[in-house]
């Protein structure tokens, strides 16, 4: 089982990729999530949500879960 | 209570006819409140040639439908209606349409202004727009 990991918009483009898998074993919690997926630190306005639901960066993962991180929104 | 996200252009009177047309009795409602939100030429003093709105397909949908359901608890409407655009868009271009339907004024603009404030805060949409100088990303403000 993996954990799906998704970037949009400025953040995509800054990590370099749209999505990727990784081990559901490597993390804990989506803090994690990005420390496994990413070579950088997260910027501090990353917006997060797991399985499509915003969460905070402590919110626990589990294999399977599609995580997602992105920058503030700027829709309407 | 429909949400609808769009990736060509669209006319939101229209839309809003059609609409009722469909989905509401005749003499039901006495108060319609609408918002539009069109595609400018112009933001921080640039002229703005183009713009791509990006979302997260699945999320962006079900926060919508999330916040359509809430103000239908909140407030005593009749029905709602979301629509955004998504992909390359032009100036002029609408792209956004709230619309609230309800028997009395005050339940569609309230509901209407609360729905439109929690897409602009929280409704995952990404807008990147392009100048002479090039394309950045619209800055949250």
């Amino acid at each position: 089982m993996t954990i799906t990991v998704k970037f949009f918009a400025s953040l995509r483009e800054e990590v370099g990729m749209a999505d990727l898998h990784i081990d559901g074993e490597c993390a804990e919690t989506v803090a994690e999530v990005w420390q496994t997926a990413t070579d950088r630190a997260m910027p501090a306005n990353t917006l997060m949500a797991v399985n499509q639901e915003y969460v905070d960066a402590g919110h626990p993962v589990r294999d399977g879960d599609e995580v997602a991180f992105f920058p503030p929104v700027t829709g309407g | 209570m429909i949400v609808r996200l769009l990736a060509e252009p669209f006319d939101p009177w229209q839309t809003v006819q059609a609409h009722q047309r469909e989905h509401l009795a005749p003499g039901s409602y006495g108060a319609t409140a609408l918002f539009v939100g069109t595609m400018r030429d112009f933001n921080q003093g640039d002229t703005v040639r183009g713009m791509t709105l990006e979302h997260y397909p699945g999320m962006t949908e079900r926060y919508l439908e999330d916040i359509s359901r809430q103000a239908a608890a909140r407030w005593d409407i009749l029905d709602s209606l979301i629509c955004h655009r998504v992909g390359p868009l032009r100036p002029d271009d609408p792209i956004v349409l709230v619309a609230v339907w309800s028997a009395h004024r005050a339940a569609a603009f309230d509901a209407s202004r609360w729905l439109m404030e929690e897409l602009k805060s929280r409704a995952p949409f990404w807008k990147k727009e392009v100048t002479a100088a090039g394309e950045r990303w619209v800055e949250n403000t």
